[in-house]
This record gives C-alpha cells, structure tokens and sequence, in this order.
C-alpha cells in the first residue's frame, strides 16, 4: 500500500470536510457528529457564539464587561473570542479580565501567572481580587479550619461576592464567565440529585443576578468542553490546566464523570439536558424556600439562620 | 516504531511532569506492522509511561472519558478511535479535559 494512502485510510478515510468539502477533517463534532476541518471549525465553532450573543441579546454597545478569568481552559478560550467578536461584529464591548485569588497555594497562584500573560497577549485590562483582602482569609487557612468537606461550597460563594466586588471596582455593567454545556448540564444534575429546586430553577439561565449588583452572563451555554479545548489546542492558545487540590472531595466530581460517560455513548445527551432543565416547571403547590438576607451585613443568604456564608466563617 | 507522545491538560503529572516522550515502541512478537493500533499503543502506555494513578487516564481499555485523542493532529474519532493503526513517526495527543476553567 502506498505511504499516502495509508495515511489516508487512516484520517478516516477519503472522506473530506462536510461542510467545505475540501479540506481534511481534523475532528468529529459532538453536537452534531459532523467530520470538519480545522478552518471550518473555527468558523462554525465563533459563529455559533455570535449567535447565542446576539440572540440572547446578551451585551448592549457601550457596555463595560469583565471576564471571569481564572487562567483556565474556557476562560482563555472565552477571553480570546470575545476579544475577537467585539472587533469583528463591533459589539462596542469595553472588555476587563477579572480574576479571584482564593489563596490556594499550588493551584491559584500558578494560574495567576497565566492570567497575567493573557493580559498581555490578549491586550485586555486585568484586575485581581482576593479572599484575603476582602475576607481575611484564604482558602488554605479556611479548609484548615473546616475540614476537607464543603470546601467548594465556601468556595463558591465567597467567589460570586468577589467577583461583585471586583467587578464594582472596574466600574462594569455585567460579568461574563466561561460556563459551559457540559458544566450546566453537571449542573442541573446535580440540583436534581440534592432536590434543590430552588437552585434548578436558575441554574440554565443564560443571564442571571439582573436584579442584583452585577448581572452575569454564560456565552459557552451551548458550548462543549471538547469544542472549547480542541480550539484552544489548534489555535495554541495558552492556558492553565491543573484541579484544584480540594476538589477530589466535591460532590460535583460524580455527576461530571456520569455525563463524561453518558457522552460518550450519546453526545448530544449534553445539550439535551440542557433543554430539559431550561423547560422543568416547578409545580405551584410546591413550596419553594426563600432567599433571605443576612442579619449582619445585608447580603443575599440562602441559609436558615440568615447569616451570610462569609459571616458564618468568621464566627 | 518511533513515536511522539505528548500529553496534556493535566496528565503529563501522571508520567514524571514530562509533556512530550520521544519513544521507541517495540511490536508485539509476530505482529504485522498493520496491526498496531491505538488499543496496543494505550497498554504500552499504561505500562511504560504512567507513573501514578493509572485511572485518571485509562477506564477499562480505553482512555478515561473526558481525555481527548489526536493521531497527526486529527481526532482519533475520525479514524476509529481504538482501531486506529498507528505507525511509524506518529505523533499521538492526549489532553485531559477534567480540571476547573
């Protein structure tokens, strides 16, 4: 057999792009198991977020937007097209990124660094906030104190409180994070999992907090995870890829390997969770709980005694 | 065979913190050079390369859902996956999806 055609037979065969037709595929899209080549994937993949963009009308012209940037794969991925559709279509974003130091030593300062070189190779402002500055502690000295369980769940709350503060320093409009399809659908999972509905029936909204300080907004919605890492392997772009150290221990790491494995046998099992979670509808018998606020600083808490998460550590 | 593997996204901590391993695969007693595919190349990498917690990239005898595969640059979706034939100066790509964005 020829070396050429070997080569072929191998590159699936003689088949060619099914979009351009004339190009070599270089992947097989999960969403829609289309065999494509590297241009018309970044074309199809860019175009499909202009379109969530635009039709979910997520930004106004004039809008100062910060990037949730955590160094990590969808944040870099989300900086980069975003940067590249604000030029292109002329949304008339001004774009920051906006980056949480928890104060995990091993994980959160290396991922730092990244940021710090998007900054520069991206041309975007960068600002960084701390759990130590706002709170007075990092995450390290809060596990030593709680223990290995919960972590994420102090984590995460402590993150969206920074990220307002961050984002009410860089006076912006709207926070954008790089959520994506397969986090979402861990997501509605998860809620279902724990029966929290409260939580299930937020938890696919593409915009969120409208009526809070700084709304928040997910342009991956629709997204892959493998989509939004291929593209950042063929465009080179540069990113941080480490698990925090306190996650082994998450709840999430279950439903995250259960729709790892559920994609593989059914890839648009992904977005098709998706639409299940953006169309349940709560029964109106149901009683669902209230979103209080906290006695001591006023801040939104979901807790029964209504002492905000951050004043509940410091007690 | 003589191949590149590079290893991404978190796994190249499971083979010495090393991201690209030039290596020289030797075939199976007997074997056809048609014969070596991505189902022989995973199990010499289990045995060779993996230093340390062999589940974050194997289940079974395929990769570990949420790994990603290229041979030269292309999906191994594309060609088969486990049937795959790798061959000589192949340059095969794991990256690990699972870690926070």
């Amino acid at each position: 057999m020829e070396a050429g055609e070997a080569k072929s037979k191998k590159a699936g065969g003689s088949r060619l792009c099914c979009i351009c037709n004339q190009r070599r595929p270089v992947l097989k899209r999960p969403k829609t198991l289309q065999q494509i080549c590297r241009e018309c994937f970044y074309e199809v993949f860019e175009e499909e977020i202009h379109q969530v963009i635009v039709g979910n009308r997520l930004f106004k012209s004039g809008e100062r937007v910060a990037i949730g940037a955590s160094g990590g794969k969808d944040s870099t991925v989300l900086a980069y097209v975003l940067s590249e559709l604000n030029r292109r279509h002329n949304y008339g974003l001004d774009l920051f990124l906006l980056s949480i130091d928890e104060g995990i030593t091993g994980y959160r300062d290396d991922s730092l660094e990244t940021v710090k070189r998007n900054e520069v190779q991206y041309g975007l402002p960068l600002q960084i906030v701390s759990y130590k500055d706002l709170y007075g502690w990092t995450m390290d000295e809060i596990v030593k104190m709680i223990g290995l369980k919960n972590n994420c769940t102090f984590c995460g709350v402590f993150r969206r409180q920074a990220l307002d503060r961050g984002a009410a320093l860089l006076k912006v409009d709207k926070l954008v994070t790089g959520h994506n399809a397969d986090d979402i659908a861990e997501t509605v999972l998860l809620n279902i999992l724990r029966g929290d509905i409260a939580r299930l029936s937020r938890c696919t909204s593409i915009t969120t907090g409208e009526d809070g300080p700084i709304p928040r907004c997910k342009p991956f919605k629709y997204t892959y995870e493998k989509e939004i890492v291929m593209y950042a392997y063929f465009k080179k772009l540069d990113y941080f890829s480490t698990e925090c150290i306190y996650s082994p221990n998450a709840y999430r790491g279950f439903a995250r390997e259960f729709i790892k494995d559920l994609e593989r046998l059914r890839p648009r099992a992904i977005l098709d969770i998706i639409k299940s979670g953006e169309d349940f509808r709560i029964a109106t018998t149901t009683k669902m709980p209230e979103q209080g606020t906290c006695e001591r600083c006023g801040y939104i808490s979901s807790q029964v005694r209504p002492l905000s998460l951050s004043h509940q550590v410091m007690l | 065979m003589q191949l590149t593997l590079e290893f991404g996204g978190g796994l190249e901590l499971l083979c010495d913190s090393e991201k690209i391993h030039k290596v020289n695969v030797d075939l199976p007693n007997g074997a056809d050079s048609d014969d070596f595919t991505m189902t022989h190349l995973l199990s010499w990498v289990r045995t060779n390369l993996i230093k340390e917690r062999p589940e974050m990239f194997m289940k079974g005898d395929t990769v570990r859902p949420g790994v990603l595969v290229l041979v030269n640059d292309c999906d191994w979706e594309l060609s088969g996956q486990l049937d795959t034939v790798i061959e000589d100066k192949d340059v095969v790509v794991f990256i690990s999806t699972l870690h926070g964005g």
